[in-house]
């Protein structure tokens, strides 16, 4: 069996769907968080690929500017999930319910 | 052989996947993200993406994890309270991971993608060279650039901001 465009496809969707299965199952917020990464980085390998069978550059560029924007989403969610926890003392979601009622 | 070794990447990756959505420790959770990043990157050197493989290494599994073992350890929150999960989130997750699923193996069974040219057939490859990778920086996409770095600039003055202390503020309750 030939490693083709749909077998990068099939496993960019496959950590996609791991991922998002990860981010509504946990609870704990910086958990959610790295599965939020890895869905990230799934879509990043989708791009890959069809740059790559597609004999043009231009995805590569493109996931060079997803990664710099990952790296500043990963360094302002973890300070907000610092100042939360400074403030109410738990990560976990469920006892996050302030907006609640 | 590119052929096995996609395979072996390919399954390296998805396990270590399954490890941090199934590891109940953040640590080792954060130790699966890092070797499932290792597999991605052994996956864009195999689609001639050299560059991106390293700055994967450097920015995700180098930068990235590292900021998620340091806010780990932190936080220290091993010690809360283990609750159980709720029957809802976990039939909704597993519902919503079982449509996902079938969605990939519908573009596995009818997509018609497989017409396109292997890579060994396909047109001679630009290559993942520096030189094309800085042209096409600084020529189509100058704007693009130029907004990144403001972007990293202004998510730089919001760390910053936020690791702050509010004096003034009530607590939300």
């Amino acid at each position: 069996m030939n490693a083709g465009l749909n077998e990068y496809l099939i496993l960019s969707g496959l950590l996609f769907a791991l991922g998002f299965f990860g981010v509504l199952l946990r609870k704990n917020t910086l958990a959610i968080f790295m599965c939020l990464e890895l869905m990230l980085v799934a879509s990043t390998l989708a791009v890959v690929a069809f740059s790559r069978f597609n004999g043009t550059l231009d995805g590569d560029v493109f996931v060079f500017f997803i990664l710099t924007v990952a790296a500043a989403e990963v360094a302002v969610g973890l300070a907000i999930i610092v100042a939360l926890f400074r403030r109410r003392q738990t990560v976990q979601v469920e006892e996050l319910n302030a907006l609640k009622n | 052989m590119a052929d096995s070794l996609f395979y072996i990447f390919a399954f390296f990756t998805v396990a270590c996947a399954v490890g941090v959505v199934a590891n109940r420790n953040a640590v080792n959770g954060a130790m699966c993200l890092m070797l499932c990043l290792m597999g991605i990157a052994g996956l864009f050197v195999l689609l001639d993406a050299y560059l991106l493989a390293a700055l994967l290494v450097l920015v995700y599994a180098g930068a990235v994890v590292a900021l998620f073992l340091f806010i780990v350890m932190l936080l220290d929150m091993q010690g809360g309270v283990k609750r159980p999960f709720k029957k809802m989130t976990a039939v909704a997750s597993l519902a919503s991971l079982g449509l996902m699923l079938v969605g990939v193996s519908m573009l596995g069974s009818r997509g018609h993608l497989a017409t396109l040219p292997s890579p060994a057939a396909a047109a001679a490859p630009v290559g993942a060279v520096l030189k094309n990778y800085a042209e096409l920086l600084f020529t189509t996409y100058l704007l693009p650039v130029q907004v990144m770095g403001f972007l990293l600039l202004i998510a730089m003055l919001g760390v910053i901001v936020l690791s702050k202390k509010f004096e003034g503020m009530e607590d939300i309750k």
